[in-house]
């Protein structure tokens, strides 16, 4: 099982699964990361503390302890 | 009779109340300026607009009310802004909802179009940023969408103005128009229980306002008011089990133990439904767009946080070099005025009034405009460029060390303008504890108003080429001090886990000369006014104040020693003394004298300790206070001289440095310090601010004195 977290820059993975309390998921999902989407990993901040992704046609910013919610198979 | 009725009536049938909504940033603050002459606040990133702000204007026979609202993913009440669109929508009236869109992400957008879909009200689609989208080469087929989802949708920009006309139009015609069921369609897992309980409904023919499809969905969706209606009913009894089963069915169709989840994605497929109809995209989309090109620099791991400091340090150069060329001239004007005016007024008294108390006082302030612009622009540029939540991205990490939210940053950079909007624009922040530590760090963060302060101190004391590093060095040690109260306050106050960190990132847009223009001119104007309004009137006060009594006894016996003076220099020191001597003893002298061993050991002076509790009105007042004070008390042959060599000359460096701490971190002003305790929600947390400001401001200058008495010796 494999998280967002441990994806490297620049790899495409499918979103399978949300681990976020509710509150957080809510909002991930309204930003369009839900069960199947694709996301793609744009640039690290410094030692990982904080990561860009693409989803969609957006990007987000997300720290290191929400991308390890999101649960993802790399394509 | 009749005559005034028809007069009258349609003036009530042609007005029109409309609600903004919208996902952040999408432009519906910039849609409401393109359509009236409304100057609403723009910026490129979410969270802009906090509150709700109603614009009026007419258009074609018609008058409209539009609420702009702050922008909302879903409908959740996830932050302070968002509840407060949600409630809006939920509890006032209003005849139409205009729902704002980027065309250029509609498959992010249209899943707050569904959720808007379930209100039963009436609803016009606004495809923004239309001229965006062709540059992509995104085309909308806008007529067949309209048709699709049962809503008119008409493509505008508020940029480019385009299309304005044809959506006042549909809104118009929307308004008129019988209401129309929505034509969201479900999953058929998801129809089919919607079925069964319609049919429930009408075996039991249910009372109901909407359909029974629309009360359907709503219980299914958990919707609290639909819930509280038909639990009083006596078929409740029976539907509930019905529904539950419902909810069970559904939940398992789509693998997840939550019903809002499920509705998402219900929605999300609908959607990707009608974009695949609707929507073309012409030109293949390039790997890498311009936006990530740009960030590829911009948000480097490693480069990303010294360009934003190059960044800050170049802003704060510009500030002090080019602010400087027009100050003299400024300057010289005021001067001259003064004379000018001063020669028409023949009453001594008079003269002293309007020469020294107002002119001297405004001038004072108005002396430092161009400085405020340029440090305006700068705060423009990234407020709408999209640098904004690049530079939060970036500092996160290191704010988070401090117990802050990276959204943080957005409220903090917005208190280096001013920090009224910056305590506003805290509502970003969806915990409370966060929000309440940010409120109190903001003051940190040195507004606008107190750049003049620091302006004319490092000009006095360093060279201009050393001026703009100390100005750069005096807010960014601002903020080092913010960042560390806030650790103690984390570590003290504000306990608690960490919030989670997503945010937007939006794209690059280069910002038109317009756009800058009207957000300058505006803040500009405010500070003008304020200039010539409050700051004038405080102005008169401090003059006042620093003029009454009259001590004729002592202007007598020093008249008569003046008299049979015999030398020139003999007569000068007299007059000097006399000056000092009649400003001591007036009630702002006294007042001065009063509060002088509180800040003695600071190193301060009454004429700076009173210039320090006049700032408390407001930090404008703080230059002004100065200049009227150095300019009655000071000696004869300096009153041609700039208010900087004054200060120069009168204030030793270390008690510079002392009060210049205190200006960093005292109490924010009077207005600011209401809207701080409205938005922390009570005034206990008003005095906490102020005592936590005080004793800091107090200890540190205390400090700053005496390290740089021992260092300069
Ligand atoms: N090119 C282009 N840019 C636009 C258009 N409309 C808005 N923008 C830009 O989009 C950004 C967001 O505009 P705002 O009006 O602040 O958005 P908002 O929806 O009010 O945002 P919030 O108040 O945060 O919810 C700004 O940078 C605008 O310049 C448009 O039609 N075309
Ligand atoms: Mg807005």
């Amino acid at each position: 099982m494999k998280t967002l977290i441990e994806c490297k820059k620049g790899c495409k993975a499918k979103v399978l699964k949300l681990n976020a309390p509710k509150e957080l998921k809510q909002r991930l999902i309204s930003f369009g990361v839900m069960k199947e989407a694709t996301v793609e990993v744009l640039e690290h901040a410094p030692r990982k503390s904080t990561i860009e992704v693409k989803v969609g046609k957006m990007r987000i910013a997300l720290r290191a302890e929400e991308a390890e919610l999101i649960e993802v198979e790399e394509i | 009779m009749s005559e005034v009725e028809t007069k009258k009536c349609p003036v009530i049938a042609n007005h029109i109340k409309v609600a903004l909504v919208g996902q952040p940033n999408v432009g519906k603050s910039m849609l409401i300026n393109s359509v009236s002459n409304a100057h609403l606040h723009v910026g490129n990133f979410s969270g802009v607009t906090v509150d709700k702000t109603e614009v009026l204007f007419d258009y074609k026979g018609y008058h409209f009310t539009v609420v702009d609202l702050p922008g909302t993913y879903a409908f959740t009440d996830y932050t302070i802004e968002e509840r407060v669109t949600h409630s809006y929508l939920c509890a006032e009236s209003y005849d139409l909802i205009i729902n704002v869109v980027d065309s250029t992400n509609l498959e992010k957008n249209l899943q707050l179009t569904s959720e808007l879909m379930s209100m039963s009200k009436d609803i016009v689609i606004a495809l923004n940023m239309d001229d965006e989208a062709k540059k992509e080469g995104i085309f909308i087929d806008a007529s067949y969408m309209s048709e699709l989802l049962g809503i008119p949708c008409i493509k505008v920009s508020a940029a480019t103005k385009s299309g304005i006309d044809n959506l006042i139009e549909a809104i118009v015609t929307q308004y008129e128009a019988p209401k129309q069921e929505s034509k969201l369609i479900f999953s058929e897992a998801v129809e089919e229980e919607i079925a069964q309980i319609v049919s429930y409904l009408e075996k039991h023919k249910y009372k109901a306002k909407n359909s029974y499809r629309h009360v359907a969905i709503n219980l299914l969706k958990n919707n609290k008011k639909t819930y509280e209606k038909i639990h009083d009913d006596p078929i409740w009894t029976e539907l509930q089990p019905i529904l539950i089963e419902a909810s069970k069915h559904i939940e398992l169709h789509h693998d997840s133990d939550d019903i809002k989840e499920a509705f998402a994605e219900e929605y999300a497929s609908f959607n990707r439904g009608i974009i695949a109809e609707v929507l073309k995209q012409e030109v293949v989309e390039e790997k890498k767009t311009l936006t990530e090109k740009i960030d590829s620099v911009l948000i480097h791991p490693l480069f990303g946080i010294p360009i934003f400091l190059f960044f800050m340090w170049s802003l704060f150069q510009l500030t002090f070099e080019l602010g400087a060329i027009p100050m003299d001239y400024i300057d010289a004007f005021f001067g001259w005025f003064g004379d000018t005016i001063g020669a028409v007024i023949s009453n001594d008294d008079m003269r002293s009034l309007v020469v020294d108390g107002i002119i001297g006082g405004v001038g004072a302030v108005v002396l430092f405009v161009p400085n405020i612009i340029i440090l305006f622009i700068g705060i423009a540029l990234l407020e709408s460029t999209g640098y904004m939540s690049r530079v939060a991205f970036l500092l996160d990490g290191f704010f988070h060390k401090f117990g802050l939210h990276g959204q943080s940053f957005i409220p903090l950079v917005t208190g280096f303008g001013c920090s009224i909007p910056a305590y506003m624009s805290a509502r970003i922040l969806k915990n409370d504890r966060d929000r309440l530590l940010t409120l109190f760090i903001i003051g940190f963060m040195s507004c606008g108003a107190r750049l003049p302060v620091y302006v004319l101190f490092s000009g006095a004391f360093f060279s201009p080429e050393m001026a703009g590093n100390i100005l750069f060095a005096i807010y960014i040690s601002g903020a080092m001090l913010g960042l560390i109260a806030a650790k103690i306050l984390k570590l003290t106050a504000f306990k608690g886990a960490d919030e989670p960190f997503v945010m937007e990132m939006p794209k690059y847009r280069l910002p038109s000369a317009k756009l800058i223009w009207h957000t300058v001119l505006t803040k500009t104007m405010m500070y003008l006014k304020k200039a010539g309004t409050f700051i004038a009137a405080a102005a008169m006060l401090v003059w006042f104040l620093s003029n009454y009594p009259h001590n004729i006894e002592l202007q007598n016996e020093y008249n008569t020693k003046i008299e049979k003076a015999v030398s020139e220099s003999d007569k000068i020191t007299l007059e000097n003394s006399l000056n000092s001597k009649l400003l001591e003893q007036s009630y702002l002298g006294r007042i001065g004298k009063f509060s002088e061993p509180i800040f003695a050991p600071l190193g301060l002076d009454w004429k700076m300790s009173v210039a320090l509790q006049a700032g408390l009105a407001a930090k404008e007042v703080v230059v002004s206070t100065l200049g009227v004070l150095y300019s009655l008390g000071s000696d004869v042959d300096e009153q041609n001289s700039s208010l900087s060599t004054i200060i120069s000359k009168n204030i030793p460096f270390a008690s510079a440095v002392a009060f210049i701490v205190v200006i960093m971190i005292y109490l924010p002003c009077l207005a600011a310090s209401v809207v701080f305790t409205r938005e922390a929600g009570g005034i206990k947390y008003f005095f906490y601010l102020l005592a936590f400001t005080s004793v800091t401001a107090y200890s540190l200058a205390f400090i700053a004195y005496n390290v740089t008495k021992m260092i300069s010796g």
